[in-house]
């Protein structure tokens, strides 16, 4: 088995916002991967989702599914993470308070993509955008 | 418990996602932060919250929630209903606040 999947993300639009996560949660019950990695999934892509929504301008999720793993990765087209440690602790946000009054920006979102990830690469130039690269494994007990 | 067992002991009002009425309740979580719940929330949980706005829902179906109740009688925005129904997950409003009714739910589900 081994499939590609690609989501649009648009930066700014929240109506929207969950979108490719509620697509790729689809496809894995339909694949009946087993429902703790569909959680974490679920979670993981959907808080990157939303960072490109609040904090990005353009950006989209390639989504890989093989044998053993799940990679999700999505690139944004942004301003950029000019202190990746500091965005990773938890609590540090830089959303806008119309945001925040969503109930987004509480800082956390880094912190539960990690908590939910096997493998996590952030890599970000300021001006330009930001890669997040993550891989959720199958066969974890 | 179900969600209309529920709703009618707790005189909340349904909303929207009447199909969803006999989704069985695993447990609660209160919150206002979206990472919160997405982070933290057990599938089949109800979700008591302030937030009103379309991304609730996003999140009780990714979460596979059993329900959402907005507190002080608050109203959902006009396009949260259709994903409520389409979802079957039923939204239902408390005329208490957030301290009364999470009290409330948490004494009747444990
Ligand atoms: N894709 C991104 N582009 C630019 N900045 C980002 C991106 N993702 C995260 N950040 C920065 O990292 C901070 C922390 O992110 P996160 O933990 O998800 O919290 P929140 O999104 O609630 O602010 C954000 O406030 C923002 O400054
Ligand atoms: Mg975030």
């Amino acid at each position: 088995m081994f499939m590609n999947f690609e989501f649009n993300v648009e930066g700014g639009n929240f109506t929207k916002a969950g979108t490719a996560s509620s697509q790729v949660k689809k496809i894995l019950k339909q694949l009946n991967v087993d429902s703790k990695v569909i959680k974490r999934v679920v979670v993981a892509l959907y808080e990157a989702e939303v960072n490109i929504v609040a904090h990005a301008w353009s950006g989209k999720a390639l989504i890989n599914i093989s044998t053993d793993r799940i990679d999700l990765k999505l690139t944004d087209e942004g301003p950029g993470i000019p202190d990746i440690e500091l965005a990773m602790q938890q609590g540090y946000s830089t959303a806008s308070s119309a945001v925040r009054e969503m109930g987004f920006g509480a800082g956390m979102g880094l912190s539960n993509i990690k908590n939910n990830c096997d493998e996590l690469e952030i890599t970000s130039e300021v001006g330009i955008g930001t890669v997040v690269q993550m891989a959720i494994y199958l066969n974890t007990k | 418990m179900n969600v209309l067992e529920l709703a009618e002991k707790l005189n909340l009002k349904v909303i929207s996602g009447n199909e969803g009425l006999s989704n069985e309740i695993t447990g609660g979580y209160a919150s206002d932060l979206l990472s919160d719940v997405i982070g933290h929330a057990d599938a089949g949980n109800i979700w008591i919250t302030l937030q009103t706005h379309k991304n609730v829902m996003a999140i009780a179906s990714l979460k596979d929630l059993a329900a959402v109740v907005f507190v002080n009688n608050l109203q959902p925005e006009d396009d949260m209903a259709d994903q409520s129904n389409e979802e079957n997950i039923p939204v239902l409003v408390s005329s208490d606040p957030a301290f009364t009714i999470n009290g409330k739910i948490y004494q009747l589900i444990n």
